[in-house]
C-alpha cells in the first residue's frame, strides 16, 4: 500500500457514502419535520378522551416512533452478532455497535416518553405492564452491552465477546415479554386484540392512522441514519488505529 | 532423526492492530532442544502460545508431527506440555491432587505410578500432599514442569522456565532437559539467560521485532558471540 | 511419529508416545461420551475439593445471603403486615445478587493463577469445561440455599419448605448457573469483572426472577400446581433454551486466550 494511493482511496469510497449520508439525512430530516406537523396539528383529538388526557395522547406517536427505532436497533443487533460470529467480519461487529447505541437513545426516549404519558392516563410513572418491561430491561442489556465491550483490549475478543453476549442477552428478551405478560396488563392494545383491563385506550382515526405511518417511517429513517452516520465513524475510528500502530 | 516435529512456517500474528509475529519459520527436529532467545516484546511467549494452540496465528500454520494444528482436533493436545512463567496448578489442591486431576484430563490409564515417577523426577515427592500455595517458585516452577511432561508428550514448549528459580532447581531442570531431549522429543526452549541457552540447547534462535534475525546451531557459537548478535538484535 | 500422531478419535485405541523413562503412558484417545462425561466430573470434583479446603466462596455466599436475609427483614419488618407478601421477593433476590459471589470466582481464580491455559490445552472439549464448572457452581448456589431458607423461616417465620417452591428454587437455579456460568466466562478475563459480571447477568435473569417470584408467592397464598405450572414451564424452557445455546456459543468464548 502506497502512501500517495491509501489517502486518495480512501477518501473515494468517503465520497461514494457521505452521498448516501447526505441524501438518508434529508429525508430523516423532511420526515421528522412532517411527523411534528401531523403529530401536533394535523392529528384530530382522541374522540374519547378528555382534557390533560386528550393532550397527552399525542405523545402516543413520538412514543411509538422512539419504540419502532428500538425494536429496530435490537433486530439490526442480533443480525449483526450473528454475522460477526459467522463471518468475524468486524464491519458486522461495527453494525451491532452502531445500532445498540443509537437503540439505547430510542429505548430511553421510549420508556421516558411513555412514563410522561403514564402519569395524566393511568397516574403512574411506572406500571409492570409487559412491553414497558421489555423495552426496559432491553434498555438494561444494551447499557450493559455497552460497559462490557468498553472494558475488553483485544479488537477481535470485543468483538466475539460483545456478540456473544448481544446473542445470548437478546434471548431472554421473549420470554421476559411472556412473564410480564401473565402479570396484569393495563397497557392499551392500539393495533390490534383487546385488552379489557385496558385504560387510556381510544380508536384510531384516519388522520391518527396516517400521522402513525408517517412516526413510524421517519423514525426508521431517523434511526438508519443515525446508525449509518455512526457505523463509519467506528470504521473511521478503527482505521485511524491501524495507521497510528503502523506509524510507531 | 531428522524429522521435524515441530515445524512453523511463515507465520503472522496481529494483537489488534500490533503486527507481534511477521513471517516466523522454525523446525524443531526429533530429539533437538532449541533456545529461543530475544528481548521483550520480541513474540518469544506468542509465538510458544501459538504452537501451544492457545492462541490463532492471521496468517501461517504449525504442524506438529506432520498435523497441522489449525486444522487438528482435541486430540492433537494430547502431543504438547507447556511451561509457562504462570505455573498453571491450583493453589489449594495438593501437589498429588494437581497432577492427579490433570491425569484424568489427558484420560491416562493407571495414572498412579507415573505420577510418582515424574513426583521423583522432579524431586517433589516429600511434599506431595502440601497444598500447592505453601510451595516456593522453584518448587511450583519444578511441579509446573512434572505436569508438563506427565503425559509424555513428544513437544515440550518451556517459556522462560529458568525464572526465578534457585541453583538446585536450576541444575534439576538442565538434567530434565538433557534427559528429554535426548529421547525422540522435540523441545523448545526460550530463555533470557544466554549462557544457560548455549549451554542447555542444541540449536539458538534469535527473534527480533516478529522476525528471525538469526539462527545458528549452537556449537558454532561462543558466549561472546552470542552475546554480541544479542547486544546488535536489542539495539536496533 | 506418524503413527502417534493420528488424531481420528479410535474410540478406547492405546496409545503410547515415546517413553523417557521406558514408563509408557496410556491414554485413551477419543473416547466418546462416556470420557467427556469423566471429564466434566473431574472438573467440577477439582472445584469442590479446592472449595472444601479453602472455604473462600461457599463462606462468603452464606454470610451474604444470610446478612442479606436480615437486612430485607429489618426493612420490611417496619411496614409490611403480612411477611408472606414479602418473602417471594426476598427469596429469590438475595438467590440472584449471592450467586454472583460464586460466579465471579468460578473462572476469575483460574485466570489470575493462569491455570485456565492448563484446561484448554488438555485435549478436552471448550463445553466439558462449561458443564464441569457448571455442576460446582450449581453446588456452592444449592449449599448455600439450604443456609438461606432457614434464615428466611427464622427472620420472617413463613414456611418456605413446601415441594413447589423447593422444585421452582431447583429449576430457577439451574438457569441461573446456565447463564452464569456462560457470563462468568465472559467476563473474566475483563477489567472490572467483579462489577461487570451482575450487569450483565441481572437484566437477562429477570424471567427466571419473575417466574420464580410468582411461584413462590403462589404456594404461599395456597395455589396448586394448576395456578402455577405456567410458571414452571417458563423456568424449564428458560433452562433449556440456555443449555442449548451456552453448549454452542462456548467453544467460541476461547478461541484465543
Amino acid at each position: 500500500m502506497s502512501t500517495t494511493t491509501l489517502p486518495q482511496r480512501t477518501l473515494a469510497r468517503t465520497n461514494g457514502w457521505a452521498t448516501a449520508q447526505v441524501v438518508i439525512n434529508v429525508l430523516t430530516a423532511g420526515a421528522m419535520a412532517t411527523l411534528m406537523w401531523a403529530s401536533l396539528l394535523y392529528a384530530k383529538d382522541a374522540a374519547n378522551l378528555a382534557g390533560v388526557e386528550q393532550t397527552a395522547q399525542r405523545i402516543f406517536y413520538i412514543h411509538i416512533g422512539c419504540n419502532v427505532g428500538a425494536v429496530l436497533a435490537f433486530l439490526v443487533s442480533l443480525i449483526g452478532s450473528i454475522a460477526y460470529l459467522i463471518t468475524r467480519k468486524l464491519d458486522w461487529d461495527r453494525v451491532t455497535q452502531a445500532s445498540i447505541e443509537v437503540g439505547t437513545i430510542c429505548a430511553l426516549g421510549t420508556t421516558l416518553s411513555g412514563s410522561l404519558w403514564a402519569k395524566p392516563t393511568w397516574n403512574t410513572y411506572w406500571t409492570w405492564d409487559p412491553r414497558l418491561t421489555s423495552i426496559t430491561i432491553t434498555l438494561l442489556i444494551y447499557i450493559a452491552y455497552l460497559l462490557f465491550r468498553n472494558g475488553i483490549d483485544n479488537r477481535q475478543t470485543r468483538a466475539r465477546f460483545g456478540s456473544i453476549y448481544a446473542l445470548i442477552a437478546f434471548l431472554s428478551v421473549p420470554l421476559t415479554y411472556f412473564s410480564a405478560r401473565w402479570f396484569r396488563s393495563i397497557h392499551p392494545v392500539i393495533m390490534n386484540g383487546s385488552n379489557p383491563d385496558a385504560q387510556g385506550g381510544f380508536g384510531v382515526g384516519e388522520t391518527m392512522g396516517h400521522t402513525l405511518l408517517v412516526a413510524t417511517v421517519a423514525f426508521s429513517l431517523l434511526f438508519c441514519s443515525l446508525m449509518f452516520q455512526r457505523w463509519r465513524q467506528l470504521r473511521l475510528e478503527d482505521r485511524i488505529e491501524e495507521i497510528r500502530e503502523e506509524i510507531e | 532423526m531428522a524429522e521435524s516435529l515441530i515445524s512453523v512456517s511463515n507465520l503472522y500474528k496481529r494483537y489488534g492492530s500490533k503486527n507481534v509475529l511477521k513471517g516466523v519459520n522454525l523446525d524443531v527436529a526429533e530429539g533437538q532442544v532449541m533456545a529461543l532467545l530475544g528481548p521483550n516484546g520480541a513474540g518469544k511467549t506468542t509465538l510458544m502460545r501459538i504452537v501451544a494452540g492457545l492462541a490463532r496465528p492471521n496468517r501461517g500454520d504449525v504442524t506438529l508431527g506432520g498435523v497441522s494444528l489449525g486444522k487438528a482436533g482435541t486430540e492433537l493436545r494430547r502431543y504438547i506440555g507447556l511451561v509457562s512463567h504462570l505455573p498453571l496448578l491450583y493453589d489449594n489442591l495438593s501437589g498429588w491432587e494437581n497432577l492427579a486431576f490433570f491425569a484424568r484430563m489427558y484420560d491416562m490409564q493407571t495414572p498412579e505410578p507415573r505420577i510418582e515417577a515424574v513426583l521423583h523426577a522432579v524431586d517433589l515427592w516429600q511434599r506431595r500432599r502440601d497444598a500447592v500455595r505453601t510451595y516456593s517458585r522453584g518448587m511450583l516452577q519444578r511441579l509446573s514442569i512434572a505436569r508438563a511432561i506427565l503425559h509424555n508428550p513428544p513437544v515440550l514448549l518451556l517459556d522462560e522456565p529458568d525464572t526465578g528459580l534457585d541453583q538446585t532447581s536450576s541444575q534439576m531442570l538442565h538434567s530434565l532437559i538433557r534427559q528429554l531431549g535426548a529421547s525422540n522429543r522435540a523441545i523448545l526452549l526460550s530463555t533470557h539467560n544466554l549462557d544457560r541457552a548455549l549451554e542447555w540447547a542444541d540449536s539458538i534462535c534469535l527473534l527480533r521485532d516478529g522476525k528471525i534475525a538469526y539462527q545458528a546451531s549452537a556449537a558454532t557459537l561462543t558466549g561472546a558471540s552470542l552475546r554480541q548478535l544479542y547486544a546488535e538484535a536489542s539495539a536496533s | 511419529m506418524s503413527v502417534l500422531l493420528q488424531t481420528e478419535p479410535n474410540n478406547n485405541a492405546l496409545v503410547a508416545p515415546p517413553s523417557l523413562e521406558n514408563q509408557p503412558v496410556q491414554m485413551h484417545t477419543g473416547g466418546g461420551v462416556g470420557a467427556y462425561l469423566r471429564k466434566v466430573g473431574a472438573i467440577a470434583d477439582k472445584d469442590l475439593r479446592a472449595e472444601i479446603r479453602a472455604k473462600e466462596v461457599f463462606s462468603t455466599m452464606t454470610v451474604f445471603s444470610v446478612l442479606a436475609v436480615v437486612i430485607f427483614g429489618m426493612a420490611f419488618d417496619l411496614r409490611v403486615a403480612f411477611p408472606t407478601s414479602v418473602v417471594p421477593g426476598v427469596l429469590w433476590a438475595v438467590m440472584l445478587f449471592t450467586g454472583v459471589l460464586g460466579l465471579n470466582r468460578s473462572f476469575g481464580a483460574e485466570v489470575d493463577r493462569g491455570s485456565l491455559a492448563a484446561l484448554l490445552l488438555a485435549p478436552v472439549d471448550r463445553s466439558a469445561i462449561y458443564f464441569g464448572k457448571l455442576l460446582a457452581n450449581l453446588f456452592f448456589l444449592l449449599a448455600t440455599q439450604c443456609i438461606t431458607l432457614p434464615a428466611i423461616l427464622v427472620i420472617f417465620n413463613v414456611n418456605i419448605f413446601q415441594t413447589w417452591i423447593l422444585v421452582s428454587l431447583l429449576l430457577g437455579t439451574v438457569g441461573y448457573v446456565t447463564v452464569g456460568t456462560l457470563f462468568a466466562a465472559l467476563s473474566a478475563s475483563v477489567r472490572a469483572r467483579e462489577s461487570m459480571l451482575p450487569i450483565l447477568l441481572l437484566p437477562v435473569m429477570l424471567p427466571v426472577f419473575m417466574a420464580g417470584t410468582k411461584i413462590t408467592g403462589l404456594v404461599l397464598d395456597g395455589k396448586g400446581l394448576n395456578d402455577i405450572q405456567r410458571w414452571l414451564g417458563i423456568l424449564i424452557a428458560y433452562d433449556l433454551i440456555f443449555l442449548v445455546v451456552a453448549f454452542l456459543v462456548f467453544d467460541l468464548i476461547w478461541e484465543e486466550l
